[in-house]
């Protein structure tokens, strides 16, 4: 398989996760949550500063249908994460004169 | 496995900023210019689609989720240095778009979900490469192994950061139990994540996993490395 086909193949899996199966994703507390507040020691945990944010929680801020709202926040976020793994992308790969091929 | 803000205190929240810090610095230097044509477009890939799974939540026990973290997954496809900043790039933009852990949190999050899953399942899966047959088998069967010891680090790590600086009263050992018990089961969903994609890529692309190339050395592209090494 060419990498042009297997990158493509990823990018897709991604959107896909990200933006449609995430919406069967378990609501219910990860294992951090559950331990901390089992302990008590949720207690002190404060809302973080952009805690209402119109990106929160993988969604987007006023759009009611919820499928439709996660399904942009996914979408939104595999584009952000893909712009900046684009800057990796070009971090890391070998400058073209230094290319031994 | 997202440290929300609150939890643990400024002190030990920025002496993990520092360290954070300075492994981004270190997996900056390191990873400038080392992957070739083929292999690059594979680090931001990697980021994406990290990205996209810790966004699906499996169930792991009566009202308890996990998802896959990605630590270990990263190391192993394009190695540690780029991997560092696979991670950073996730859970950063995690923290600051997403209000998905907490912004003071950032350097405990970037330490525990990044630096130290990669480090130990770095360090890991070189150990266990060495004592195995260097076949494709070995390699999806160490992936998933030391994925799931990456969870127990990470819950490990935070165990030990509350230890220094927690915010609440707390008693350490039941502290221990109570996120270990719950990390295994996630381990578990870590492990088949992981091991499920490194076995599709080996299946596809072996010469594109970092933690194969030197023990795959069927691949041409290889033999010519090894002679100008």
């Amino acid at each position: 398989m060419s990498s042009k086909k297997l990158f493509l193949i990823g990018l897709l899996v991604s959107f896909l996760v990200a933006g449609f199966f995430s919406f069967y994703s378990s609501s219910q507390p990860d294992g951090l949550q559950k331990a901390t507040a089992e302990q008590g020691l949720d207690l002190t945990v404060v809302d973080s500063a952009n805690a209402d944010s119109s990106l929160a929680n993988y969604g987007v801020a006023g759009i009611e249908n919820e499928r439709l709202s996660g399904f942009l926040g996914g979408a939104i976020g595999v584009a952000v994460v893909g712009i900046a793994g684009t800057g990796i992308y070009f971090w890391v790969r070998t400058p073209k004169s230094g290319e031994t091929k | 496995m997202h440290m929300p803000d609150g939890l643990i205190n400024a002190q030990v929240s920025i002496g993990a900023a520092v360290i954070a810090a300075g492994a981004i610095t270190v997996g900056l230097k390191k990873s400038k210019g080392t992957l070739d044509s083929q292999t690059a477009p594979l680090a931001g890939l990697v980021a994406v689609f990290i990205f996209a799974f810790q966004m699906m939540n499996f169930p792991v026990a009566a009202g308890t989720s996990g998802h896959l973290m990605g630590g270990a997954l990263a190391s192993i496809l394009v190695g540690p240095y780029v991997a560092i900043l696979v991670m950073t790039v996730v859970v950063s933009l995690q923290a600051l778009v997403f209000a998905d852990g907490g912004l003071s949190a950032l350097g405990l999050n970037l330490l525990n979900m990044g630096i130290v899953s990669i480090v130990v399942s770095t360090i890991l899966f070189a150990g266990l490469m060495k004592l195995l047959p260097k076949t494709r088998i070995s390699i999806i069967g160490v992936s998933a192994t030391v994925a799931f010891i990456s969870v127990l680090a990470s819950a490990g790590a935070f165990v030990f950061e509350y230890s220094l600086g927690g915010n609440a009263t707390y008693n350490i050992a039941s502290v221990l139990i109570s996120v270990m018990s719950v990390h295994v089961l996630i381990g578990i969903g870590e492990a088949i994540i992981t091991g499920l994609t490194i076995g599709a890529i080996l299946a596809t692309r072996a010469d594109l996993v970092y933690g194969a190339r030197k023990f795959l050395p069927a691949h041409n592209l290889l033999i010519k490395e090894s002679v100008v090494a």
